[in-house]
């Protein structure tokens, strides 16, 4: 029996069952039954269901009995495995396995020459990312050199799909045992994955993440009206491939919480339950993810720590990094304790065998073993559905386990033998007798003495003297030996011998580095002695129980995860500002030695002698009071693309989708005193997208950023951007400003016929149109990049055509010369104070320009446009003080009361009024001024920003860097690896990028 | 009616001759300025001042107590307001560029890497549009810089009122411009993340290398074979041309200051938005600094929110000799506001003040004739109504360079004008 198992090979390929039916055979049948009992085992059954001394009984691949007292059926091949543990091999639902990979493309092309539609021939979709009709049981094929590898990683089975495009079809259950695609696909279709990436689509569209989320939604919608009435018109296999996946399993791979959070909220409106395969900081948000009740695919490659021994160097990283290098492993044990189920996956590892040690690295850090388990095999079963098959060790399942040395997340724990289908795979043999001790070694004329170190997988070296030990590397399998070692560091000598071991003497015949025949033999003398820890691994571990001696010393989760982020987001509470300068915005105008009180996020009576009733107080004395600064055109906070630029209306895509709560701006921009920004798509189209309307609630998500009821805005865009001017080349109408008069006529006409067809059950839903016509209802409000006189004055009269208002004019910096009709239309203009010549449609633009149109009864405000300018909006309103003439507090509403109005929230905010949200700015001094600082500001009574807090933080900001850098030094030190210093790149989003933010 | 019609386009041809803005007339009758707060540049101020000048230099800074008559001086009454010299700003595009957009209208650019023989001054444009909207917000002095490559070339020093480029120049070739190779490059994919530059070892091998032997060339008396790049750099080792080395990374500044110093270059540090942090070094080496944007934002997410706007305080506090600037060309316009920006974050006024006149003029090396309001120099100053610093109280109402009144109109004040007066043509029917 020991002979037999000892018999090393990797790949052990029984005729089990009987397989390939159809096939013609050549040669005599030999189809065994594969009935294998192993005895004795600790077999983990299920996470959480152990049996000891219990025996496992497999038959044809499957397995035929599990527990303790089975009985051994007659003709079963025994295996006695005392001491030993048998788990269900693991189950990988994110893998690429056997499916061949498509081209990349790597998005460096002349972007002012669009592709419009897929390349790809055939009834396919219109849109190149979009590959849904690929099926992985069509693609599969058994490739044995990676089933290796993942067998050798502890794997059975696996779910595996192409890595490639935003719909990436379905995915297939696979075997890694050594059989064909017949026997080795077991599933042939267990999810739809989708992804934000365009992989090897050269299509333009989407080139933003809000385009990706726009294009699935409506995709979504297609494949619905393609099975109802769309068949009946025209053929298109991947709308058809769509619906065939909607009742399967959706996987989702994200790159961040961030995207995760957007995906479960999309989920809602596609009526999907999207399973995440995720990025590993899930914690960073785990409350908000919670909610959705979500189950994850979580990645296990923790970043390495930075290589910070420079200090200017390390500048570079980012807090936020530093802290993401420590917390990472704790990843997996907080989506545990959050009641999260996840399934890991080997994505992203390099090297698939360090799954183990990462999960180790995991459970370290506060992850349970059971649950490790769980992700390993019953969890990844259940979310594709095929808990029948595979996961536990049940009658009736496959016969797919590992034999290990002990429990497996143990620190030694080998993987013995990992089982597929009953297919045996011997990974590091179990008959390894215990050789370690200490032995004489006799080669031809020489002698040293040879320490043996451990047990299962000896380290042999022979010991030349006190400091020197030559390393000798051994194979040993079913009772043979074979050594080699260079025993003399000057000479290039190589001594090979090999031979046997019998009880405790090695003998045999070997070759000496002359060709010449020596005999050999190793002689046992005593039990190895326990070694001395030694100086420098010795230190090493001390310094790493040192670490853990101090207890848990991990920085906190903070808010949003990066600099400035709050570890307890800031309260709401009662304030009253005493004896300040207090602009009102109000027909009391600008009251002197005034007080604010500020209650349950409200204004609660602004006047004087006014009682704090137990809030806290804020000396105002020298200090100026105003209500939050409103920026109308802001491109802050927006992940992954301010523009959607690829057609001229894209009407369906919402900056409301991506708004980004990780951005720094928020918080810079609310030392400014800035409390409501319009986020707004950029001005790559004639129709761009929708905008969102967020208070700068720094910390909070993005959900919780957004005004609630708020209402909807839509980005219009004139002129020289949307006829894309800027590059030599372009192939997308509009090319002039002819051109855009027609794309708007057009929008409108076709939104208004598909508004007469409503009752048509055969129309398909066009969420494009749909916006549309909130537009034309008045339902939806329009602001509109525009500079020169010429297409202002069309927008308008096209508008009228059509019996709806241009809200406002943004830019807008020849207002000035059709204010007058402007004021008749009823717009209103968002303008700059004094940007000009930077292209050629702003050469006639003036500073005094906000002042004209103010005086032509034209609402106006100034906006920022820019993430710097926006934190010093208020010196830009004193800019139109400064070019012409304007008092104070008409100046001031340009960035106060104006903006609200024009973005219809004047009843919430825009002014100092009790009733209004308590948004709130204490300033040093008179507000216009450059030498004003925002000192305090509140939003809904909360305080977000305080100069004085700021101070502080600046000061922990650096303390905590420099934690992060002594640990990661010490990581290092302890022989860690490290990975080069990199930096995040802040890209400040203007209205003209178009940059391509899905093809990498 | 007609009538009316024919006063309105009249008016409208006024306004449009003035358009275009003529030089002012070199300065004939001696003027005095009486009981403006004077700035002088140099750090102090004067309240209720006398300022003369003659020639087109200044004859008396002094305070009003002096009160002696000025016969024969035109007198101009500026009580309540204030005076500065006019304000110098480094590293613009001046001239160089009319529309960002308009290719055809940009000559801040050459084709090549090393390119110290290209000169920005036979480009710049006297009749730019940009310029007057400039100059009447108190910007009277810019050093006009090629933009782009490693050495995008050699800049001058305009005064911004004249006919023509060589009526411009104040210092012709004063400077090289080395844009100093990034450490860092951008990993594109990986969403354009900042990683090491893999060519910065050999991109400064190639500067080395044109330095050493621009240096051994300009040691060689008897040149058969000439070569224009470094004929153009050899005032750099005579310290008649300055070396201006555009750089802002902490690690990058150092680097850059030792290469110049190889070849007994004392540099000019331009952007050095980490300057911050090696005051000493800097002090040591005697290296001074032109600082860019103060209204800008930090580089770094864990930088101090406000560190562009504490930076020149900081310098100031060192005792470097520092300046300010604003890149750009229509952007100069917001140079008083780099410099006020500061004020509330470290910086006193005066600092203020001398951080974009005398201290600029002492960098650029024409402190001997601009910079300050002192007897001798030029009388290149102007009045403000108000604090200059403060958009809130900020308005220029005249301006002198030289000694020479000039129009402080622009074409913007013209257009506003031009509309202004349609509407209230309109209102009036």
């Amino acid at each position: 029996m020991k002979n037999f198992i000892a018999f090393v090979f990797l790949f052990l390929s029984f005729q089990i069952g009987y397989s390939q039916i159809t096939f013609p055979r050549n040669g005599v049948y030999d189809d065994r039954d594969g009935i294998y009992a192993f005895k004795n085992a600790t077999i983990h059954q299920a996470p959480g269901q152990v049996v000891k001394n219990a025996t496992l009984v497999i038959k044809e691949g499957k397995i035929e009995a599990v527990g303790a007292g089975v009985a051994i059926p007659a003709g079963a091949v025994e295996f006695d495995l005392k001491g030993k543990h048998i788990y269900p091999s693991f189950i990988d639902i994110f893998a690429g396995y056997g499916i061949p990979e498509m081209k990349k493309n790597d998005g460096q092309g002349d972007w002012s020459i669009q592709q419009m539609v897929s390349n790809k021939k055939g009834p396919y979709s219109w849109n190149e990312a979009l590959r849904t009709e690929f099926r992985a049981h069509e693609n599969f094929t058994v490739d044995s050199k990676a089933a290796k590898s993942w067998i050798k990683a502890g794997f059975g089975t696996l779910s595996t799909h192409r890595k490639d495009g935003i719909s990436r079809g379905s995915a297939s259950l696979v075997s890694l045992a050594n059989k064909n695609e017949h026997e080795t696909i077991l599933r042939e279709i267990t999810a739809h994955h989708y992804s934000f990436k365009k992989g090897s689509s050269t299509q333009n569209y989407p080139g933003s993440l809000m385009g990706a989320i726009a294009l699935l939604k409506q995709t979504n919608i297609d494949s619905e009206w393609y099975k109802n009435h769309g068949h009946k018109i025209e053929k298109n296999l991947s709308l058809k491939a769509w619906d065939e996946l909607k009742n399967q399993p959706q996987i989702f791979a994200v790159s961040d919480k961030l995207e995760a959070l957007r995906v479960l909220k999309m989920g809602k409106e596609t009526k999907d339950n999207f399973i995440i395969k995720g990025s590993g900081d899930e914690y960073q948000r785990l409350e908000e993810l919670k909610k959705w009740n979500p189950s994850f695919i979580l990645p296990l490659n923790f970043p390495k720590a930075y290589d910070v021994e420079d200090p200017y160097n390390a500048l570079l990283v980012s807090l936020g990094d530093m802290k993401h290098w420590e917390l990472a492993p704790s990843n997996p044990g907080m989506l545990e304790e959050a009641g999260i189920a996840f399934a890991f996956t080997t994505d992203g590892l390099k090297e698939k065998g360090d799954l183990l040690k990462q999960i180790q690295k995991a459970i370290k850090n506060g992850l349970s073993e059971e649950t490790a388990l769980k992700a390993l095999t019953t969890n990844p079963a259940t979310m594709i559905n095929s808990a029948d098959i595979v996961g536990t060790l049940e009658k009736g399942k496959l016969a797919n386990f590992l034999i290990t040395s002990d429990k497996i997340f143990a620190k030694k724990t080998k993987i013995h033998e990992n089982w597929v289908m009953g297919e045996q795979t011997v990974l590091k043999a179990m008959d390894m007798p215990d050789l370690s001790g200490e032995y004489v070694l006799n080669y031809g004329n020489e002698k040293f003495p040879m320490k043996v170190k451990g047990a299962t997988d000896p380290k042999i070296v022979l010991v030349k003297n006190d400091t020197t030990d030559i390393k000798v590397k051994h194979n040993y399998s079913n009772g043979l030996i074979s050594l080699s070692f260079s025993p003399y560091e000057e000479k290039e000598e190589t001594i090979t011998l090999s031979g046997v071991v019998e009880d405790k003497m090695w003998s045999g015949r070997g070759t000496s580095n002359d060709g010449q025949w020596i005999n050999w033999r190793a002689v046992y003398s005593k039990k190895l002695e326990p070694e001395k820890k030694e100086d420098k691994k010795g230190a090493g571990k001390k310094a790493d129980k040192n670490e853990k001696k101090k207890g848990d010393s991990k920085g906190k989760i903070v808010y949003p995860f990066m600099a400035y982020g709050w570890e307890t987001p800031p309260e709401e509470g009662t304030y009253l500002i005493t004896n300040a300068t207090v602009w009102t915005n109000e027909a009391d105008g600008i009251l002197e030695e005034a007080d604010v009180l500020i209650s349950n996020g409200k204004i609660k009576k602004v006047g004087k002698g006014l009682s704090a009733g137990g809030g806290t107080e804020i000396d105002g004395t020298g200090k100026h009071v105003t209500c939050g600064l409103i920026d109308e055109h802001s491109h802050i906070a927006i992940s992954k693309g301010v523009n959607e630029c690829t057609q001229a209306n894209t009407a369906e895509v919402s900056i409301a989708d991506v708004v980004n709560s990780e951005d720094i701006n928020i918080y810079r921009q609310l030392s400014g005193g800035v409390t409501t920004s319009q986020l707004l798509h950029g001005s790559c189209n004639p129709i761009g997208g929708r905008s969102a309307l967020i208070k700068l609630r720094w910390g909070l998500e993005p959900e919780k950023m957004k005004m609630q009821n708020a209402p909807g805005f839509i980005k219009f865009a004139l002129g020289e951007n949307v006829k894309k001017s800027r590059s030599s080349r372009n192939n997308r109408f509009p090319d002039s400003r002819m051109g855009v008069e027609q794309v708007y006529l057009d929008a409108f006409t076709r939104a208004r016929e598909y508004k007469a067809n409503v009752g048509d059950p055969t129309r398909r839903k066009d969420l494009e149109l749909e916006i549309v016509n909130e537009i034309l209802d008045s339902k939806r409000f329009v602001t509109c990049h525009s500079y020169v006189q010429s297409e202002i004055n069309m927008l308008m009269k096209v508008a009228d055509k059509f019996d709806f208002t241009i809200n406002t004019f943004t830019h807008i910096l020849e207002g000035y010369k059709v204010a007058d009709k402007m004021k008749e239309h009823g717009a209103a203009g968002s303008s700059f104070s004094d940007w000009w010549a930077y292209k050629y449609e702003v050469i006639d633009a003036i500073p005094q320009n906000g002042e004209i149109m103010n005086s032509q009864g034209v609402l106006v405000g100034f906006n920022s446009d820019d993430a710097e300018m926006a934190r010093r909006l208020n010196q830009e309103a004193a800019k139109a003080m400064m070019y012409g003439e304007i008092s104070e507090e008409e100046a001031w509403k340009f960035v106060t009361l104006n903006p609200a109005i024009m973005l219809h929230i004047d009843d919430r905010v825009g002014s100092l009024k009790a009733g209004k949200d308590a948004d709130v700015v204490l300033w040093s001094d008179h507000p216009l001024s450059i030498y004003a600082k925002a000192e305090i500001t509140f939003i809904d009574g909360i305080k977000y920003f305080d100069r004085a807090e700021d101070a502080e933080m600046q000061v922990a900001i650096q303390k905590e860097r420099a934690r992060l850098i002594r640990k990661m030094l010490a990581a290092k030190n302890g022989g860690a690896p490290t990975q080069g210093v990199k930096g995040k790149h802040h890209h400040h989003y203007h209205c003209d990028d178009h940059e391509d933010e899905l093809s990498h | 009616m007609k009538n009316i019609i024919l006063i309105f386009l009249v008016t409208l041809f006024a306004s449009n001759i003035q358009a275009q803005q003529t030089p002012g007339k070199k300065q004939s009758e001696n003027i005095v300025v009486m009981g403006a707060t004077a700035h002088l540049g140099n750090g102090e101020v004067i309240e209720n001042s006398i300022i003369a000048f003659e020639n087109g230099k200044f004859t008396l800074v002094a305070n009003q107590s002096i009160g002696q008559g000025f016969d024969g001086y035109k007198v101009i009454q500026a009580e309540g307001k204030h005076l500065y010299p006019g304000f110098i700003a480094p590293n613009t595009q001046i001239g160089l560029k009319e529309i960002d957009a308009v290719r055809a209208t940009r000559d801040s650019r050459e084709i090549g890497s090393l390119n110290p023989n290209i000169r920005s001054i036979i480009a710049y444009n006297t009749d730019s549009k940009v310029t007057p909207t400039v100059r009447s917000n108190g910007v009277l002095i810019a050093q006009v810089v090629p933009q782009g490559s490693t050495i995008p070339g050699s800049s001058s020093i305009v005064q911004l009122d004249a006919w023509n480029w060589e009526d411009a120049i104040i210092k012709e070739d004063d400077a090289i411009y080395l844009n100093w190779p990034s450490m860092f490059s951008r990993d594109w994919r990986n969403h354009g993340a900042i990683k090491k530059n893999d060519k910065y070892r050999d991109e400064v091998k190639k500067l080395e290398s044109l330095f050493s032997e621009a240096f051994a060339y300009s040691n060689k008396t008897n040149t058969k074979k000439q070569n224009l790049k470094l004929d153009a750099m050899k005032s750099l080792f005579d310290g008649n041309k300055k070396l201006y080395i555009n750089v802002n990374f902490v690690k990058s500044i150092t680097a850059a200051v030792l290469f110049a110093e190889k070849f007994d270059i004392t540099p000019v540090i331009i952007g050095g938005r980490d300057s911050y942090m090696i005051t000493d070094f800097l002090k040591k080496h005697n290296v001074s600094v032109i600082l860019k944007n103060t209204q800008s934002l930090p580089r770094r997410e864990d930088d101090a929110i406000d560190q562009p706007f504490k930076t020149p305080g900081v310098l100031e506090k060192a005792g470097i000799l520092y300046g300010l600037s604003i890149g750009g060309a229509w952007e100069q316009r917001n140079l008083p506001f780099q410099a006020g920006q500061c004020i509330p974050y470290g910086l006193d006024k005066e600092s203020a003040v001398r951080a974009i006149t005398l201290n600029n003029a002492k960098i650029m090396g024409i402190d001997k004739m601009v910079g300050s309001i002192e007897e001798g120099k030029s009388a290149t100053f102007f009045i403000c109504k108000g604090d200059v610093f403060d958009m809130r109280t900020s308005k220029v109402q005249q301006a002198f360079i030289d000694g020479r009144e000039i129009d402080l109109n622009n074409k913007q004040k013209d257009l506003y004008n031009k509309f202004k007066a349609k509407y209230e043509e309109d209102s009036k029917r």
